[in-house]
């Protein structure tokens, strides 16, 4: 394994970079592993380099039936934010940003996590009632979160328009200046290339057909099209198919999955500071450092495996954001693609053991599953080795669908 | 040097209409019919711009939608400007401004270039190797110098001034395309006069490749005269809608299909008003795809240099436009097509030489033609390389030899070099549509497969290259013989795929160029393959190729042979990427279309909505609708305004929109057991003439809405429901009626609109509306609180609830909404005496939370049961069930604990708390602190005693007051917490929810 | 945007619609009588079909009324569109999808509906 650095690239740019290995194995899958991750996006490969390097398990496997990182980890805005209302919400997407600090040292990746500051923007009363609920929830939480004036705002943004002549006038916005974005396929690359590292074998292009339980009930192995694999232990993490593949355990999820669109202008040089986001008028755009401006759509009303919506969400979003800043009505949007979202009654994740022993799941994280990517991970391979819920994972059970305890946040008025 | 490149007695350009467009501030003389490109290579402006990573000089590649290089910024003055337009498809007026972009300090000399010496550091994926310490560095240096390097051109900064129109249409044909499959198509689709047919060209003229073609014939005719009666033909069938300057850009489900038609992009003056662009949304029966096919480049060190074009772009310039980047022009090659390129040329005067990569028995009939034509041809030949900085001066090509490398190195002098690397069907359009692409071998392309939606493909763009079978092939699709297109019928265009160019060099800042603007080079998918990533669409994120704006048109497929060739596998086993919309970068503007401002969301606005305006209130935005937020009077702030709105209802009498209520009008004989089971509280029992206030669950427990109810008959109800949520109350309700309770016989009708809703309220309210209404005995005991009754006010047919959310007595008078505004100027003016007040929402606001009455979405957020808002008693228990019952008795909803409202009094009452402020029990403990609540309403109430509980006799005093769901807050009554402010805590007093007229007589009056 | 054929109306396009999600999960006429597995079940637990499902729409901007719909939520593609009330229609060949599991939690075995 050649250490990225700027020492080596450069001595490979003498090279030709002829030097440069296979950042992670293709390897055949093995017979048995002490553990099983279904789904190669971010999470899942990051579950398994947390199992690998901070719990000791040596013989993993992520299974994944395209290629990895071709899920919602690579069709999302990356958005990274932790300014969540609830206590619950609160812990796990702080925890993740506090990995996001430090991710790209950790992997030896650059992920370019960039702490631009995510901007929330406010149209009307209740939108500041709202924001100001979380802004202090936040605050209380320790997640850094500030309330600013239109004007305020104006100065964050330049290009926000905060003029009256629009239909919903900004009021105000809550500010997290730690939020901001990363590049989506370096998270899951820069997971492969640990986790392949630690040993962890990722194998691609391997569907799961079926998962096994013994007699006793406990899952014992998988059935998939490369061959069958025994294992104690399987963890789902496959975002919008995880219905399907958990029906392969024979079991049912508090789960609908939903086309997500997203798409991208054409790159110009650098005009947008930060990230935006408003829920009332539907808009959330930064800039990547490529230099297009990155614009998150809304999801489609049926479900759909399709990864493919409708003219009129994209075009509504692109109202939206001709509203707010209406010089980028010349800009051309270059992409326009979708994902597939697993969503919750309660629109919060679900990080559970389920009736099977040795069999769990990570899903439902919606239209917010990047930013929650390393904490997920982190908080999911404690569950799974421990055998029992990490304590910031713990509220995220299925339980909570018949106890009542529901964690909403979309009810709370703030999503995403 | 005016037109130094332009070619006699060539091309579609009018020389008639001499115009003038600028480059950099410079003066380009052109003719009407160029496009910024041709005008420029007409000129001798080759090097217009500067790559992406490696700031190469770069001139046109392509002459149309597929161009990556030559993108430049252009200016149509007041505001129009954007960057990033194709010189190719840029048509050209007089006054066009044009400029280059992507390069500091001049076009000439870039820093930028420094990249292309420092080049081996910046192989694919290099940014994710490095910039990684020190970890603050990435944010504050790092980043920020690679995106100012990174972006092409420069954002606009002012709101465009243009405007963008949406069309819908539907069609039984939609044929994209109006090349000759497309055009032979819509002539046989359009023979039937009943059949719709839509054709759509991004072009400004129709006839695609025709337009450049000065040799074929069709019936008789040259091509340009084939195209002139055919269009002449379409334009004639009234059932043929022609649609030029049209893309079509993006293939939905459902043969939904989006294309943007540009009206003024083309003009100098555009007239006034006039939209700029066009987006369409047509729903077609069935869609041809004539799509045509993109020409590949050869891939060797230095394919990019200004003067390098492909070769049948190069032969467009010299045909269509009557321009050449060069008067010495070598062909370099691996198939036949391009000897038309090079036989065109000859006849336009140039020198010629063609490069062959073919050994010589692979070469067909195009040989004998060149030859002819007096052609020399270099058979069985590599290019390894390109001489020249911002113009080629000269190619370096050898023989290849027998064992795969190659002999010995000469250098042709040249200025203008046509490359074809083959082609490239165009199946954007059929794999939007989600129609498998397969691959052909003996092509070297993907074409459609079997169709997903309604749609066929007709001509290049699935293989069928040649003339006349494009012709016929478009004629099968339009006439719709064959249910789905047959396999390919023609030849491949005689062409034998390469991947990279043999070489015998192999120097670390050699670039062969797959993706000119993204800069991607082989090298670097080399690289990428090299570091394990296999799959395509790996490649392509790793190493950026095909993410450019051109979308890799002219580089996936090269990009996916080298893949394949380094993996040692066919193209098909390392994939395709699936094709996004839209097919060519599309405007913001188009798909907003006029949704701005006042359009971007209706405004609901009440009949007496007007009549606040003239009174100068300011209004808030609520759901859709505009409602009066408060009615300053000369120079009051908001907060004097609603002070003096909150005295006056409690002292005399307000006046106060209350139309945007939802109202649902539910009639039938099971209309009581109906709201039964829909509300928490019962129904049956309720007298006609009576009100009561319904609060409503969602089947998850939660409260969902509320609202006073008047039972109007035995069988017939007036609900209300708060403003924002009558359009969902509706819903739930017709839900319910259709799919779950199907045994009972109502109907439910919103009748929001067809009511105004006047309040009056205040201890006159009754002197005020007495006077005025007819038919209603209005004496405190025959119409008490909470009753209503039908009669006339101003002899106009009312329903007049005694109803109050103020908790003074008072009246909501319900009139037809034409009315509406003429009775609320005669309870104006009859309350002119009592110094009538109009109000607000703000004060209203206040005034309800001095009563503690709650507003669902304000006290409720979706996760609040009737029992939190202390409202249990609304919850029926004797009712078997209704909806949200089962939910309630779910474990956590019936926890201790749980959070409740309460009053809070802060101590200094002076302070006024945020709402959205938390509030704790120990302000000193550690993060993160735990919370208990959360101050939903606060207010700076008029009407409440400083010391406490208002005191009507005591009203001018004032203080704050408000309310907050806290945990286990009913028994917190009497105890003292925190509340969150700006800069750190204040102290608050629980209180029960009730600021004012605890015993609430003063609505009984 | 889809194209739905609302049985009362004809073919309008899916701006018209509201989407009800999974279809022929009924409400029982006694609800106390389900446990909280079992009502977590009824109101939170779909099979999320990849396949063909059936599905609720209201033609919301139109006659306002609720009808079925069959699609296969891979294609998109509508199958069928039926009255409410009326059985779910099986058309040959269609694939079943995930419908079958029982609830992820807690035991299985115990709950079926």
């Amino acid at each position: 394994m050649t250490k990225f650095s700027a020492f080596n690239v450069a001595r490979n740019a003498f090279s030709a970079s002829k030097s440069w290995p296979k950042q992670w194995r293709n390897p055949e899958p093995r017979a048995s592993y002490d553990a099983v991750i279904i789904g190669g996006g971010g999470h899942g490969l990051g579950t398994a380099y947390y199992l690998a390097k901070e719990h000791g398990l040596t013989k993993i496997a992520v299974v994944e039936k395209g290629w990895i990182g071709g899920g919602n980890t690579g069709r999302n805005t990356t958005i990274i934010r932790s300014n969540y209302l609830y206590d619950e919400s609160a812990g796990i997407y702080e925890h993740s940003v506090k990995l996001w600090e430090k991710l790209s040292q950790e992997l030896n990746y650059n992920v370019m996590y960039s702490p631009r500051g995510v901007l929330m923007l406010a149209h009307n009363v209740h939108d500041v009632q709202s924001s100001m609920r979380h802004v202090y929830a936040d605050r209380l939480n320790g997640v850094d979160n500030e309330w600013l004036s239109p004007e305020e705002c104006k100065a964050f943004c330049p290009p926000l328009n905060i003029s009256n002549n629009i239909r919903y006038p900004v009021m105000g916005g809550a500010l997290q200046r730690r939020g901001g974005v990363a590049r989506h396929d370096a998270v899951a690359w820069g997971y492969a290339r640990g986790a392949d590292r630690l040993g962890v074998d990722i194998i691609q292009n391997c569907e799961v057909l079926r998962i096994d339980r013994d007699a006793a009930g406990t899952v014992s192995g998988i059935e998939t099209t490369r061959g069958y694999i025994k294992t104690a232990k399987v963890g789902v993490v496959a975002a919008g198919h995880t219905s399907v593949v958990m029906e392969r355990a024979g079991l049912r999820m508090p789960l609908e999955s939903f086309p997500l669109q997203a798409l991208v202008s054409e790159p110009i040089k650098p005009i947008f500071p930060c990230v935006v986001m408003s829920n009332t008028v539907h808009a959330y755009i930064s800039q990547s450092d490529k230099g297009e401006l990155v614009i998150g759509a809304g999801t489609d009303q049926y479900i759909s495996y399709s990864q493919q919506g409708g003219l009129h969400i994209a075009a509504h979003t692109l109202e939206a954001i001709c509203e707010l800043f209406p010089q980028f009505r010349r800009m051309r949007m270059l992409r326009n693609w979708g994902g597939i979202v697993d969503t919750t009654y309660d629109r919060s994740p679900i990080l559970s053991k389920t009736s099977i022993p040795g069999l769990y799941v990570n899903c439902g994280w919606g239209t917010g599953g990047f930013k929650a990517t390393p904490g997920s991970a982190h908080v999911f391979a404690a569950s799974m080795a421990n055998d029992e819920m990490h304590p910031i994972a713990a509220p995220f059970s299925l339980n909570r669908f018949q106890s009542g305890r529901l964690i909403d946040e979309a009810a709370a008025a703030v999503a995403h | 040097m005016s037109h130094a490149n332009r070619l006699a007695g060539r091309g579609r350009i009018d020389r008639s209409k001499p115009i003038i467009i600028q480059f950099n501030g410079r003066e380009v003389p052109a003719y009407h019919g160029d496009t910024a490109a041709s005008a420029l290579i007409a000129n001798g402006i080759l090097h217009v711009g500067r790559s992406f990573k490696y700031h190469r000089p770069r001139g046109v590649l392509a002459a149309g939608a597929e161009e990556p290089n030559a993108l430049l910024d252009i200016d149509r003055g007041n505001g129009r400007r954007d960057p990033n337009n194709r010189a190719t498809v840029v048509e050209a007026f007089d006054g066009l401004v044009t400029r280059s972009q992507n390069h500091w300090p001049s076009l000439k000399y870039d820093v930028g270039t420094l990249n292309d010496m420092a080049s081996p550091l910046f192989s694919a994926g290099f940014y994710y190797k490095t910039f990684m310490w020190p970890s603050a560095a990435w944010k504050r240096v790092y980043e920020p110098v690679i995106r100012r390097a990174a972006g092409l051109g420069k954002a606009p900064t002012v709101p465009d001034p243009d405007r963008y129109v949406h069309s819908h249409a539907h069609c039984d044909v939609l044929i994209s395309g109006a090349g000759p499959a497309g055009l032979a198509a819509a002539l046989a689709a359009s023979v039937d006069g009943s059949r719709r047919i839509i054709i759509a060209d991004e072009q400004n003229e129709f006839g695609g490749t025709l337009l450049h073609d000065l040799t074929s014939t069709i019936d008789g005719l040259s091509a340009s005269d084939w195209v002139a009666q055919t269009v002449a033909t379409l334009s004639q069938r009234s059932n043929v809608r022609m649609l030029p300057r049209t893309t079509v850009v993006a293939y939905y489900n459902h043969n939904h299909i989006a294309l943007n038609q540009r009206l003024t992009d083309h003009q100098s003056n555009p007239s006034k008003g006039m939209a700029r662009e066009r987006l369409w949304q047509v729903r077609a029966g069935e869609v041809i795809a004539a799509t045509g096919a993109h020409e590949r480049p050869l891939v060797f060190a230095g394919n990019d240099r200004p003067g390098m074009l492909l070769a049948d772009s190069l032969r467009a310039f010299i045909n269509r436009y009557g321009v050449t980047p060069g008067r010495n022009v070598v062909i370099a090659t691996s198939g036949a097509s391009a000897y038309q390129a090079a036989i065109d040329a000859k006849s336009a005067g140039l020198f010629v030489t063609i490069v062959d990569y073919r050994k010589r028995d692979e070469i067909g009939d195009e040989r004998l033609l060149a030859t002819q034509a007096g052609i020399e041809i270099l058979d069985n030949h590599s290019v390894i390389g390109s001489t020249g900085r911002t113009q080629v001066t000269g190619l370096i090509v050898a023989p290849k030899t027998a064992s795969g490398g190659v002999g010995d190195v000469r250098t042709l002098n040249c200025d203008a070099v046509g490359m074809s690397g083959g082609w490239t069907p165009v199946v954007h359009l059929v794999s939007q549509s989600r129609a498998k692409l397969v691959f052909d071998t003996a092509l070297d392309a993907f074409i459609p497969g079997e169709a997903y939606q309604s749609e066929r493909s007709a001509g290049a763009c699935r293989g069928v290259y040649a003339l006349d079978e494009c012709l016929a092939n478009g004629h099968e699709a339009g006439s719709g013989a064959g249910a789905a297109p047959s396999a390919k019928s023609s030849e491949a265009t005689g062409f034998e795929p390469v991947r990279l160019m043999p070489t015998n060099r192999q120097k670390l800042r050699d670039k062969a160029f797959v993706d000119f603007q993204n800069d991607v080079t082989a090298k670097d998918i080399n690289l990428a393959v090299q570091e394990g990533f296999q799959s395509i669409e790996h490649v392509k994120r790793y190493t950026t190729t095909g993410m450019a704006t051109d979308q890799g048109k002219t580089s996936n497929i090269n990009a996916l042979g080298i893949v394949a060739g380094a993996l040692e596998l066919t193209p098909p086993d390392v994939g395709t990427t699936t094709f996004r919309p839209p097919y060519t970068p599309t405007t913001f503007g188009a798909f907003a279309g006029q949704a701005r401002g006042v359009l971007f969301d209706p405004e609901r606005i009440t009949p007496m909505h007007d009549w606040a305006v003239k009174k100068g209130a300011k209004f808030e935005d609520v759901a859709l609708w505009k409602r009066a937020w408060y009615f300053p009077q000369g120079r009051e702030t908001m907060h004097d305004a609603v002070q003096r709105e909150c005295r006056a209802v409690r002292e005399s009498v307000g006046i106060f929109d209350a139309t945007t209520l939802g109202k649902i009008e539910v009639v039938g004989p099971d209309a009581a057991e109906f709201l039964n089971r829909i509300y928490t509280n019962s129904w049956l029992k309720l007298k006609p003439g009576r009100c009561r206030y319904g609060l409503m669950l969602k089947e998850d427990g939660y409260i969902m809405d509320d609202g006073v109810v008047a039972r109007v008959a035995d069988d017939r109800f007036h609900i209300t429901t708060t403003t924002g949520g009558a359009p969902r109350v509706l819903g739930h309700m017709e839900d319910y009626l259709q799919t779950e309770f199907t045994d009972l016989k109502l109907s439910l009708t919103s009748t929001t609109e067809q009511w105004a809703v006047i309040a009056v309220q205040g201890p006159n309210a009754r002197d005020v509306v007495a006077p005025l209404v007819s038919d209603i005995d209005m004496s405190n005991d025959a119409f008490p609180h909470m009753s209503m009754r039908e009669g006339k006010v101003c002899g106009v047919p009312c329903r007049l609830f005694r109803v109050s959310f103020t908790g003074e007595a008072g009246y909501e008078i319900n009139v037809p909404s034409d009315y509406g505004e003429a009775v609320w100027e005669a309870v104006y003016a009859a309350g002119q005496p009592y110094d009538i007040t109009p109000y607000g929402t703000e004060t209203m606001h206040v005034l309800r939370a001095e009563k503690g009455f709650i507003i669902v979405g304000q006290e409720t957020d979706g996760t609040v049961t009737p029992e939190d808002v202390g409202l249990s008693g609304l919850v029926s228990k004797v009712k078997a069930d209704f909806v949200g019952k089962r939910s309630l008795a779910r474990p956590d909803l019936v926890a201790e604990g749980r959070k409740q409202l309460v009053g809070l009094l802060t101590l200094d009452p002076d302070v006024l708390l945020d709402e959205g402020a938390q509030i704790v029990d120990d302000p000193q403990a550690a993060l993160p602190m735990p919370m208990l609540g959360h101050v939903t309403s606060s207010y700076v109430s008029p009407n409440v005693a400083r010391g406490g509980t208002g005191d009507p006799q005591q009203s001018g005093d004032g203080r704050s007051i408000a309310m907050a769901m806290i945990a286990g807050g009913h028994s917190r009554v009497g105890t003292r917490l925190y509340a969150t402010t700006r800069e750190g805590f204040t102290e608050v007093q629980v209180t029960k929810p009730v600021f004012f007229d605890p015993d609430g007589g003063r609505a009984n009056v | 945007m889809l194209l739905i054929k609302c049985p009362h109306c004809g073919e309008r396009p899916e701006i018209e619609f509201h989407c009800g999600g999974e279809a022929h999960i009924a409400r029982p006429l006694d609800p106390s009588q389900l446990d909280d597995v079992q009502w977590a079940e009824l109101l939170f637990y779909r099979a999320n079909t990849k396949g063909v499902m059936a599905e609720r729409w209201n033609h919301l901007h139109g006659c306002q009324r609720w009808f079925n719909a069959l699609r296969n939520t891979v294609s998109d593609k509508i199958l069928r569109t039926y009255m409410m009330g009326e059985p779910r229609p099986y058309i040959g060949g269609e694939a079943q999808g995930a419908a079958t599991g029982t609830l992820s939690y807690p035991a299985p075995g115990e709950r079926s509906k």
